[in-house]
């Protein structure tokens, strides 16, 4: 018990940036999931981490009340965004979103009032564990429920053919805008909670490179199902973790371990497990399936046709 | 203002050089290839390496930017043939370009570690004896030379793609690849040369860029990923002379902008340049419409 | 009989192309009416105009007395046009049930927060809807492949999914494009006696088929289309003996 308590005391802020960072993947996955390449939410994280920040320490508001202007102001944002940007088409709509992240990240180092690029310091620590994971677990929740609802269908519809699924009477773009607006609201949210668990934020940790991560996230994990998204922030949050103890072995500084093991498994993962690690189980199974249906004579292979 | 302008086209011409590579996949194959940026960095640290080895730096050029067109066919081998038939293969392409680009940096990470290399002392000319007069402005001879070096590429790559079969080939392939398929073009094959030529052009900016601010790092090449994306989205997604107009205008105004707004302003200016041409018009400045295709 | 659908002086262009010219007619409400022409004819263009995913350059079409021309097609669907397509949409990763249930959009209405709250209205919702998808999938004579992905289906097995995918809009007009096209005669046989059987349900069927002796069999009138215009229109036997479309027919395959 003792040694439970340790590891939870060693890990903590690995444990909550488990839950922030699957939130972050959430928020891209939820676009995926009806076929759109939305690359905001590193800007919409931005948002919600300075406007909970701002709330806390100028307006003295609770904390709750900050957490929902973190998830709800992003939200607000998304609508007249994307209004104009889903009208664009796959990686336009992602190069318009990566263009409104860079706008916000920019715009808040020309803002004194935050002090720029220092970005807001001695934010106090209000977020704990079990709030990081009680948004997660809502959220999954919320995923839950939508997945094989009349409205989860039409989102796969929407992303295996838009044209097709208007045809029946779907209103592709409400579903679209609605999706990216939940996914802003998301990230807003992870936003305001990382804010208050790590003390700081700053301009520069809202950048591209952070939304890479979060697509990372998702795609690594599986973007065809939503715990694909928590599980590959799960396990590449960790991993820099592992790699750290084993950065001598190999002779590699821990740095650049991370950043080559994270584009080996990125690769690996795209070309070969396009759904995700969250599909390995499965395929393993049908390639062990399909392996006894070769050997087996004759009646195996009606199986395997 | 004779000044400004020399600076902006100096920088434009390595704007322009960047996003044409950036383009020239993106019309061929519609997949933006965010391992562009690390083809970048890297050619520049090979540059670097061979100067340091003693090589003249006219000799290092040509082999750096050698040395990125072969690893743009070893991208497009490894990262984008293999998911050309999917259905999803721009979005995919985009998710392995990011793949590869996170490799190549953390190659150059582990050669070259985290800290800022420059080119050994007296690689290019300095002092006040290589500097002219020109326009009312002062010109390093560096300058000239990178903005001379640019206009040869151009040139080279203007006469490869009209005047050449292997050219007319890639911009068959660019059009349609199914009836470039059917006129007999090797589509394999145009779609590596445009890979090679796209990384060649990429390598050649880099070391231009190392040369001109002689800062280089394994991360160098994230501003430069972002801005090339706004002066391909400027010049129209897939057309080369767009890219370039765009490269120049972009060159120009952030210096006219850091002269008259101040530094921190520069790149608000190519981020919402971006956002309202994709909002206003999609097409940038001479493309085909955003909003139909890709 | 009153005009279901009604389309006056329709015109579409791609470039300096008319594909569809100036066509006017009218589908009955309750009919099979049958659309037919040459390769190149405007038939597809026609559907695509009436079921929005092209918006006419110039005319009017009406569904029900109300201008339908332009609207978008989800708006277009909401007042009861379905559709299938020559080059076979279906959702292709989900199987052919949760394809039929993607159809059924229009005509479910969960709550979300009987759904939230696990209530037991929202499960039986989903299972009468689960219910309805497969018999609109019997309907079509495939009631053992629901749990299929669509993609694993054979090419007449797709097209009836696609039929059924459209009718479970329950649509007051059904738009097929060519729904025989690779078909072998026995699942012709089928799809003849299956719109039939839809048109006897009440919903009116636009019909653009190349197999000329299935249109004969299956439509109460026919409109015949030959570069964007109609030549001819009439009952089976008398497009038959028009001499426009013997001249178009012999014209079009010497």
């Amino acid at each position: 018990m003792e040694q439970l308590t340790d590891i939870y005391l060693t890990y903590q802020s690995t444990i909550g940036y488990i839950g922030i960072n699957a939130l972050l993947a959430l928020s891209i996955y939820v676009s995926l999931s009806c076929g759109q390449l939305a690359l905001g939410s590193a800007g919409f994280a931005a948002i919600g981490a300075y406007a909970s920040a701002l709330a806390t320490m100028k307006a003295d508001l609770p904390f709750p009340v900050a957490l929902l202007v973190a998830a709800l102001l992003p939200a607000l944002v998304a609508v007249p965004l994307g209004l104009p940007v889903l009208r664009l088409k796959g990686v336009f709509l992602a190069i318009a979103t990566i263009g409104f992240g860079e706008v916000v990240r920019l715009g808040l180092v020309n803002w004194d009032y935050v002090n720029g690029a220092q970005g807001i310091v001695a934010i106090p620590q209000k977020a704990s564990i079990w709030m990081i994971y009680l948004a997660v677990a809502v959220t999954l929740f919320l995923l839950w429920r939508v997945r094989g609802s009349k409205w989860g269908f039409a989102l796969e519809a929407i992303r295996e053919d838009e044209p097709a699924a208007r045809t029946m009477g779907i209103p592709s773009t409400q579903y679209k805008l609605a999706m990216l607006v939940l996914g802003a609201a998301l990230a807003g949210l992870a936003g305001g909670l990382e804010a208050h668990f790590t003390f700081m934020v700053a301009p520069n940790g809202f950048g591209f490179s952070r939304v890479v991560d979060m697509l990372v996230f998702a795609v690594v994990g599986g973007a065809q199902v939503f715990w694909g998204a928590v599980a590959g922030a799960a396990f590449l949050t960790v991993l820099p973790e592992a790699l750290r103890e084993l950065a001598p072995l190999v002779g590699i500084e821990p740095g650049p371990l991370r950043l080559l093991v994270n584009g080996l498994v990125l690769l690996l993962v795209i070309l070969f497990l396009p759904a995700g690690l969250v599909s390995l189980p499965r395929r393993l199974r049908e390639r062990r399936a399909a392996r006894k249906a070769a050997r087996a004579p004759a009646g195996g292979a009606g199986a395997a046709a | 203002m004779g000044q400004q302008v020399i600076n902006g086209l100096f920088l434009g011409s390595i704007y322009a050089l960047f996003a044409l590579g950036y383009t020239l996949v993106f019309g061929v194959l519609d997949i933006l290839n965010l391992a562009h940026a690390a083809v970048f960095m890297v050619a520049t640290f090979v540059a670097v390496a061979l100067v340091g080895h003693g090589l003249d730096i006219l000799l290092a050029l040509p082999l750096a930017v050698l040395f990125a067109g072969l690893l743009g066919l070893v991208l497009e081998r490894v990262a984008f043939r293999p998911l050309r038939a999917r259905t999803d293969s721009n979005i995919a392409g985009l998710i392995s370009s990011l793949a590869a680009a996170t490799i190549i940096e953390a190659v150059a990470l582990e050669i070259w570690g985290p800290n800022i290399t420059r080119f050994p002392f007296g690689t290019m000319p300095e002092g006040p004896a290589s500097q002219f007069q020109l326009l009312g402005g002062t010109v390093s001879r560096l300058q000239l030379t990178i903005i001379a070096v640019a206009v040869l590429l151009f040139l080279v790559l203007t006469w490869l793609v009209k005047g050449t079969r292997l050219g007319r080939e890639v911009r068959a392939v660019a059009e349609s690849p199914r009836s470039a398929r059917v006129l007999g073009v090797n589509v394999d094959r145009a779609i590596a040369a445009a890979f090679f030529i796209s990384s060649a052009l990429g390598g050649a900016a880099g070391v231009l860029y190392g040369l001109a601010f002689n800062s280089i790092s394994p991360d160098m090449g994230h501003g430069v990923e972002l801005k090339g994306l706004a002066v391909i989205v400027l010049g129209g997604m897939g057309s080369m002379p767009g890219a370039v107009l765009a490269g120049f205008a972009l060159g120009l105004t952030e210096v006219f902008v850091v002269a008259n707004l101040g530094g921190s302003w520069r790149d608000v200016i190519s981020f919402a340049g971006l956002f309202l041409f994709l909002v206003l018009r999609p097409r940038g400045l001479m493309g085909a419409a955003a909003t139909r295709e890709a | 009989m009153s005009a279901l659908l009604s389309l006056r002086g329709v015109e579409r262009t791609f470039g300096g192309l008319r594909a569809v010219d100036g066509a006017s007619f009218e589908v009955a409400a309750g009919t099979v009416h049958g659309l037919i022409g040459p390769n190149g004819a405007g038939k597809t263009t026609l559907i695509n105009l009436v079921s929005g995913l092209l918006a006419p350059t110039a005319g009017a079409i009406e569904l029900g007395g109300r201008a339908i021309a332009g609207l978008p097609s989800h708006r277009i669907a909401g007042l009861g046009v379905a559709r299938t397509f020559q080059s076979i949409r279906l959702f292709p990763e989900l199987t052919a049930r949760d394809n039929v249930l993607v159809g059924q959009h229009l005509r479910r209405h969960p709550s979300l927060l009987a759904r939230l709250l696990l209530l037991r209205s929202a499960g039986e919702e989903a299972r009468a809807a689960g219910e309805r998808a497969g018999a609109l999938l019997a309907l079509v004579g495939l009631p053992d492949r629901a749990n299929e992905q669509a993609r694993h289906l054979s090419y007449g097995e797709q097209r009836r999914v696609e039929i059924a995918r459209a009718l479970a809009s329950e649509p007051s007009l059904l738009l097929l494009d060519e729904p025989t096209a690779g078909m072998n005669p026995v699942e012709v046989q089928g799809v003849a006696q299956l719109i039939r059987r839809v048109a006897a349900d009440g919903h009116s069927v636009l019909l653009v088929e190349h197999n000329v002796r299935l249109v004969m069999n299956v439509c109460d009138r026919i409109t015949v289309l030959n570069f964007g215009k109609v030549i001819a229109e009439g009952t089976p036997p008398e497009v038959a003996a028009h001499p426009a479309v013997i001249t178009a027919y012999l014209g079009s395959e010497r």
